[in-house]
Formats: structure tokens, sequence, C-alpha cells
């Protein structure tokens, strides 16, 4: 039978603290610049001209299209080639994962934009409102609540990928996991220490998503 | 100047495609002040088409159309005289057939958020218009209350309190009715036969033949995107001049 001994790898618990702290930054960072990025993107599909929507269209699929991890790795080991300047693991790996988290936010708006009726945008045009006032003050908002628990889910999945960092020697959570195997050799305890602490994080968020799933299938 | 005398709307030669449909096909049109014009027609003639030319929801593709004698513009601010979509919207006021209320907004702020943030109006002053407008509708009671918690007929109600609040010049119904219950149809006409007794100048699309003779000075026989046959609601409805006009007006009397 093996002999479980968690106690060695708790003894290392602040360099678990220091992961999830890492994760954490990366996580609401590209969050952060991922909402921007899809919003952009979001609206660059809506537009009216063919090419900013080509554009659009082009970087989604793109990013949604190809590993994270060949991303994050072109990132940091490609790009710096081709400009000429290399690029610190922080900025390669919080560039890449807030592209990848836009590319998927800006379809998801974009799905809550055109789930709202279209007769609520004539009603607000019908009052005098412009088309950025009709956006902000009438879809916008009905637009978010539709558009809620996909953006919750997306972002438990951002919170996953930020271990792919791990590549590029980011200190998150499975990085400081494999810091705490190589001192301690307790792979088995290490690793699925690590396991709970990814699932302690995502679970509550995971059911926040669910509720306002079902929030919203009982008012339609 | 003109302005008083000029008609609220003319058109001349309006036509209106959609792709290579063409849906209106150069209508002539005279609105004056004070008047209720009724349209009625077929399902497809485009009456929901021409009313919604009025306000621009549907952009004309050919013709004239002005407003108070000022030529209106596609954009929405222009110069004047022109006068652009922006402005004639808050002018020309407008009551949908499936209400489009603001779900996530209760029925006081769907009446107050175009008077703020179109005209800039304070809270205290669009809100006091909106409890006036309301009590008028007979929905003081309901202000604080949410679109979804509401009959259709209240729902409609307070759709055209919305439209009201922003003080417009002329209304359009289009079909204001036919959405709802039977039994829900009298309140909402009733409100429009008050608006129509205190002059208010009105388009009105309606299948409510009853309705129509009673309130319109004037209707208008739509078919096939052109104005078939016009004239008072005497001459219209009880007297009409052509066989399509007959046949149609046939199917209301069972
Ligand atoms: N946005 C659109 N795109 C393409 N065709 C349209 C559009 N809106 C209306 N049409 C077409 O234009 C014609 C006139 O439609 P319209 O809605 O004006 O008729 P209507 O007289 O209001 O009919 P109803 O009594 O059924 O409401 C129809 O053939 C319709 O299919
Ligand atoms: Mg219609």
């Amino acid at each position: 039978m093996y002999q479980w001994d968690f106690y060695t790898v708790l003894q290392s618990f602040d360099l678990f603290l220091m992961g999830i702290w890492t994760t954490f930054l990366y996580t609401v960072g590209s969050i952060l610049v991922g909402v921007i990025v899809g919003l952009t993107a979001c609206f660059a599909r809506l537009s009216r001209h063919g090419i900013i929507r080509l554009i659009a269209r082009s970087y989604q699929e793109l990013f949604r299209c190809t590993p994270l991890l060949v991303q994050i790795l072109w990132a940091y080991y490609a790009l710096p080639m081709l400009l000429g300047v290399s690029l610190s693991n922080t900025t390669a790996g919080l560039m890449m994962l807030s592209l990848y988290v836009g590319s998927f936010y800006a379809e998801i708006f974009r799905g809550g934009i055109l789930a709202v009726e279209k007769g609520q945008r004539e009603a607000a045009n019908a009052v005098g409102m412009t088309g950025v006032q009709a956006m902000t003050h009438i879809i916008l908002p009905q637009a978010i609540k539709k558009m809620l628990p996909a953006f919750i889910n997306q972002s438990v999945v951002q919170v996953k990928n930020t271990s792919l960092l791990y590549a590029i020697s980011i200190a998150e959570l499975t990085y400081m996991t494999s810091v705490v195997n190589s001192e301690t050799y307790r792979p088995l305890e290490a690793y699925s220490l690590a396991a709970v602490l990814y699932f302690v994080m995502l679970f509550p968020l995971t059911q926040v998503a669910d509720h306002f799933e079902r929030k919203m299938r009982r008012s339609d | 100047m003109t302005a008083t005398t000029d008609p609220v709307i003319r058109l001349e030669g309006l036509r209106k495609s959609f792709g290579s449909l063409e849906v209106l096909k150069g209508i002539d049109l005279e609105l004056h002040r004070g008047e209720v014009l009724s349209v009625i027609g077929p399902s497809g003639s485009g009456k929901s088409t021409l009313i919604r030319c009025l306000n621009l929801m549907e952009e004309p593709t050919a013709g004239t159309f002005a407003f108070q004698g000022r030529p209106v513009s596609l954009k929405f601010r222009a110069k004047a005289p022109a006068i652009g979509a922006g402005e004639l919207r808050r002018r020309v006021g407008m009551v949908f057939q499936h209400f489009n209320l603001f779900p996530h907004l209760s029925v006081l702020e769907n009446i107050t958020k175009g008077p703020r943030i179109v005209l800039g109006e304070s809270r205290e002053d669009a809100e006091a218009h909106a409890m006036q407008l309301l009590s008028e509708v007979g929905l003081a009671d309901k202000a604080a209350a949410y679109p979804a918690h509401l009959s259709g007929g209240q729902k409609q109600r307070v759709a055209i309190a919305r439209a009201l609040a922003l003080r417009p010049e002329v209304m359009l119904f289009d079909e204001p009715t036919s959405a709802l219950d039977p039994e829900l149809v009298g309140e909402v006409l009733a409100v429009v036969r008050r608006l129509a007794q205190d002059g208010m100048t009105m388009v009105l699309v309606t299948h409510e033949m009853g309705f129509a003779a009673d309130v319109a000075s004037r209707v208008i026989f739509m078919e096939n995107g052109a104005i078939a046959e016009q004239g008072s609601p005497e001459e219209i409805l009880r007297a009409p001049k052509s066989e399509r006009l007959k046949g149609f007006l046939s199917r209301f009397h069972s």
C-alpha cells in the first residue's frame, strides 16, 4: 500500500499560496484585458463595414482554432525572432491568455447582443435615441443578463488555462506544484493537492453560473 | 414662416424597396394637424412599411418626405432647414403591435428613459410627467411594476404613455390591438380615442373597422404598395367604389 504523506507537502503550503496568488493575478488580468479585446472584436463583428468584420473574424478564428499552449510558446519563443526584441514571460503569457479568451468572449458578447429582440432597438430609436444610446441603455443591459452564464463558464476555463503558463516558467499554481514536487519527491500528494485547490476555487463559480442560468430560464 | 399652413407630413412619390421587392410604389400623402388618418388594406399591402417610413424606422428609397415643410434627411442629425431622423422621431411617436416595452426597466423608467437621455430632462420633471401620463392611461398604480407583470392591454397603454412622454406632434399606431386578447382591446382603443378627441395628429393602421370609422377623419385603403382609394370614413367604409375594397370590407362584416 502506498503511504500517503501530505505532511511533507503541506510544509510547502506557502509555495502553493504563492502559486494561487499568481494564478489569480493572471486570471483577473487576462479577463480584464480579454473583456476589452472581446468587446472590441464583438462590435467589429457587428460593424457595417465588411473589412472590419473580416479582420475581427480572422482574429477570432486564429485564436479559437489553435491551441493556447502553442500560442503561448509562439509568443515567448517565436515572436521575439520576428520583432527583434524579447518579451518577458509575463508579457507573452498575459498577452496570449487575453487574446485567447477575448476571441471567445467576443462570440459570447455577440450572441448576447443578437439575442435581444430587434423590437428593443426599434423602440429605443423610436423615442429618439442614437445607436450608441440604444446600445448602452437598452440593448447591453439585456444582453449582459443573457450572456452571464456563458461568460462565467468561459472565465472558469480561463482559470484552468493559466496552468499552461507553466510552460514558460511563470510561477502559477501548477508551476509551484512542480517546484514542491521536485523538492519533496511526493508527486501524488503534490498534484492531488493542486487538483483539490483548483476544484475548491472553481466549483463555487460553476455553481454561480448554473444559478444564473436557472434564473434566466425561469424568467423567460 | 409657413410652418402653420404646411401639412405636418407630406409625401410625394414615396417608394420603398427591400432588395428587388418594391413594397411602396409611389405614395402621395398629406397629413394635416389634428387629422386622424386610418390605414386599411390586405396583409402585405405595405401598411406597416408606410407607417414605419414616417419615423424612418424604414428608409424610403425614393420620393420626397417633408415634415412641417422641412425636408426630411435620412441622417440622424441634419443641417437646418432639413430635419434629421433624431429630431423627427422625437416629434413623431410610435406604438408597436407587440408593445416592445423595455423588460429590464420598470413602467416608470420605460416612460422616463427617453425624455431623460434624449431630451435631457431632470429625473423629477420626467417622473412627474410620466406619472401624469400614467394616470391618463389609467395605470398610475403600476408605476413600479415591470412589464412582465402586466397584461397585454396594460403593456400597450404603457407603450402609448412612453411615446407621449416626448410630447410628440404626431402619433403612429401600427395595429396597436391586434396582439391583444379580444377583451383587452377596448381599454387600448379608449386611450387612442381620447388622444384623437384631444386633437392629436395620428396615423393608425388597424383592422378594427368600426373603430376606424369612429375616430378617423380620413381613411386610406392600400393595396399592393399603393393607395387604391381614400376618403372620409363614410365614403370608404360605407360606400366603397372599387370591387377590391368591397371585397376587402366584406370580410369584416361577418
Ligand atoms: N424588412 C423586410 N425585408 C423584406 N421584405 C419586407 C420587410 N418588411 C416587409 N417586407 C415585405 O413588404 C411587404 C409589405 O409588408 P408590410 O409589413 O408593410 O405589409 P402590411 O400591409 O403591414 O401587412 P400586415 O397586414 O400583414 O401587417 C410584404 O410583402 C413583406 O413581406
Ligand atoms: Mg403590418
